[in-house]
């Protein structure tokens, strides 16, 4: 579009308010060069091992071994080893699968959603985030497979043909759940290895150049042969589009079909419609909490301030005050459709959730997932990375406990006070999903460890060097350089 | 040596000379040529003359195999091979098939995708004339070549090199196939 024309098309108004030029945010400070990129990222998988990095992974495999321990013991023992007595025959293992899946979903938001919006600050940590993604599915994955006591009739879920003859009741949320997480790790795991070839690529060519022939076999051979030509990336570039567009409306599904696992039923607290919304709201804002749980060490160990910087963790902290204040809403409009509804057992509920024999945990819920994020209204707190740390870390755990309530409250109290109960943990199950964390520490630590942690091809392609048309020497448009050091910065 | 060549490449510093390079040797009529970026240049494609990418259509064709799997295995499974009353409710019916075929629809969109990608680019490809080329490892880093085949049509060597020169091609040199 020319000038004359935008001046056209743009309201009379403008001309007279002369709105002034906001220079764009920073996405890479002190204007740092295409090599120092390459350079900055590949070192921290090619250096020598770190001794933290050792102490880390030997406690997160120590941590990792609670869960190993716990499903040994499940296993061999049976599901009766977890706290589960009627009425509450659904509670941790669900919880921790909810909380899990909806950690994961950050990650497709800030590499799909965020791809398609076109938000240039999503490439510094699209990487981390989607890797972060996959390990929260296999953490997710662990609780449904065994909850179901007898594991190796897990393939039950799948398909397939067996001596029964029977095909599984498509009916049933539980199974498009199967079909929804199923289907949401493996393109997690496509989408993060197609955005990784270009720079795995890089590594192969790196590894090469310093004699590590082996090890540039070996990138080499999960790069594809990749060589940076123009037709390819053209290809690439609408693959990874396309793989965008498919994942937003995957990751909207996937939580709500998630929801449906309770919407569906009949329960008062589970069965309303809210559901679906109010848990991918609730999954996003917990997914960002991780991913600044995640990143905020890695940027001060690796001193990656200039490609994660304030602007970055800024705009992470909006989008968790957002989708905060929509859970928050979400929380307050139950309770009036509660009343407003004017059923009395779903009035009860609520009653009950707040004020029951679980109020300690809608306590901590509210707390965590109201109070905090509205801190971030505040540029002070946004820009104070120690506090943004602490109040992630509360958003972790307040989404865990919004999960315990929703599950546990309905169904220790539902219709009738005979059938009343109060659930209390095992410790077997306190161990399993303990030991998850250490699972996912474990994953995520040989990521940062053998992997390209960002997404280097694409931090260069929102550099201003990296923009073709940033050059008043070689442009072919003849644009005025002035507006281009506006637009290209 | 001459049968030996895979054809000549150029080096340029920065996106936007290796552009501006691109639209000259599109305009030059040359057809089978390169560009090699560390990072997807916007506008290049434009610049190198190719068309849109091909791959939406392998996508599309995904996305309705996925659908259409889904829908035809519920109704085989649950109305066909063994019907089941669950709740009184129908055998079949598309609604309650709906969430599943929607996921494999885009779990099938997904692999079209990354497979029409691999095709239409010819990858994986562990061997090409254009990596044995010794300072291409800035290629995924920070520098910019183009590289014209010898199968072009309208390749010469002198003239190629003299318009790869023009354009601003430094270090221009030949690659062995």
């Amino acid at each position: 579009m020319s000038h004359a024309e935008s001046e056209a098309a743009s309201p009379a108004i403008l001309s007279e308010l002369k709105p002034a030029v906001k220079p764009r945010a920073e996405l890479v400070g002190h204007g740092r060069s295409f090599s120092w990129i390459t350079d900055k990222i590949c070192n921290i998988a090619e250096e020598k091992t770190p001794v933290w990095w050792w102490y880390c992974f030997i406690a997160a495999c120590i941590v990792a071994s609670f869960t190993v321990g716990g499903i040994i013991y499940l296993v061999s023992t049976g599901v009766g080893v977890w706290g589960h007595r009627s009425p509450v025959n659904w509670a941790w293992d669900i919880v921790n699968f909810v909380f899990w899946i909806g950690i994961g979903h950050a990650g497709t938001l800030i590499s799909a959603i965020l791809c398609l919006l076109r938000q240039k600050w999503r490439t510094s940590i699209n990487r981390s985030a989607e890797a972060m993604t996959i390990f929260a599915v296999v953490c997710a994955g662990i609780f449904p497979v065994f909850h179901i006591g007898r594991v190796w009739y897990a393939w039950f879920l799948f398909p397939l043909p067996n001596s029964n003859y029977i095909w599984q009741n498509y009916r049933s949320p539980l199974e498009w759940d199967v079909f929804a997480v199923s289907t949401y790790g493996t393109v997690s795991v496509l989408f993060w290895y197609v955005g990784m070839i270009p720079d795995l690529a890089t590594m192969r060519d790196r590894f090469a150049a310093g004699g590590k022939l082996l090890k540039a076999r070996v990138y080499g051979l999960f790069a594809m042969g990749w060589r940076g030509s123009g037709r390819h990336w053209s290809n690439y570039e609408m693959a990874y589009l396309i793989l965008a567009g498919i994942s937003t409306p995957l990751v909207l599904s996937v939580h709500t079909i998630v929801s449906f696992d309770f919407a569906v039923s009949l329960l008062p607290g589970w069965h309303t419609t809210i559901f679906p919304p109010y848990f991918v709201a609730g999954a996003i804002f917990s997914g960002f909490g991780m991913v600044l749980t995640l990143i905020l060490p890695l940027r001060s160990i690796y001193h990656l301030e200039d490609l994660i910087t304030q602007y970055h963790i800024d705009c992470m902290c909006k989008i968790i005050l957002a989708t905060g204040s929509m859970v928050g809403y979400a929380y307050a409009m139950e309770f009036f459709i509660a009343w407003y509804g004017a059923n009395p057992y779903e009035g009860f509920a609520f009653i009950n959730r707040a004020f029951g024999p679980y109020w300690w945990s809608y306590f901590i819920m509210v707390t965590c997932n109201v109070i905090t994020p509205q801190f971030f209204w505040f540029k002070a707190i946004r820009h104070n990375t120690w506090l943004v740390f602490i109040l992630s870390l509360f958003v972790n755990v307040g989404m865990w406990f919004e999960r315990f309530v929703i599950i546990g409250t309905s169904l220790a109290r539902d219709f009738l006070p005979s059938s009343w109960g109060y659930y209390s943990p095992s410790v077997v199950e306190i161990f399993t999903f303990f030991g998850t964390f250490g699972v996912f520490s474990v994953l995520f630590l040989l990521f940062v460890r053998f992997l390209p942690i960002m997404a280097i091809a694409e931090i260069k392609a929102v550099t201003p060097q990296g923009d073709p048309h940033a050059e008043p020497v070689t442009d072919p448009h003849g644009k005025d350089p002035t507006v281009d050091t506006v637009h290209g910065r | 040596m001459a049968d030996k060549t895979y054809g000549l490449i150029a080096t340029f510093d920065t996106p936007g000379a290796v552009m501006h390079a691109a639209e000259q040797v599109r305009d030059a009529g040359y057809r089978n040529w390169d560009v090699i970026t560390p990072f997807p240049i916007h506008g290049l494609d434009q610049a190198m003359g190719v068309g849109r990418s091909r791959v939406p259509r392998i996508s599309l064709a995904g996305g309705i195999t996925g659908f259409c799997t889904g829908m035809s295995m519920i109704w085989f499974m649950d109305k066909f091979d063994y019907p089941l009353t669950v709740g009184g409710k129908p055998f079949f019916s598309p609604l309650f098939a709906f969430p599943v075929s929607y996921e494999l629809t885009i779990l099938f969109t997904a692999f079209a995708t990354i497979g029409g990608m691999f095709v239409l680019n010819g990858l994986p490809m562990h061997y090409h004339p254009v990596l044995n080329y010794d300072k291409i490892r800035r290629g995924t880093d920070d520098q910019f070549f183009i590289v014209i085949e010898k199968t072009d049509g309208r390749f010469n060597a002198d003239n190629t090199r003299a318009l790869l020169a023009k354009v601003g091609g430094k270090d221009i040199g030949e690659l062995e196939s």
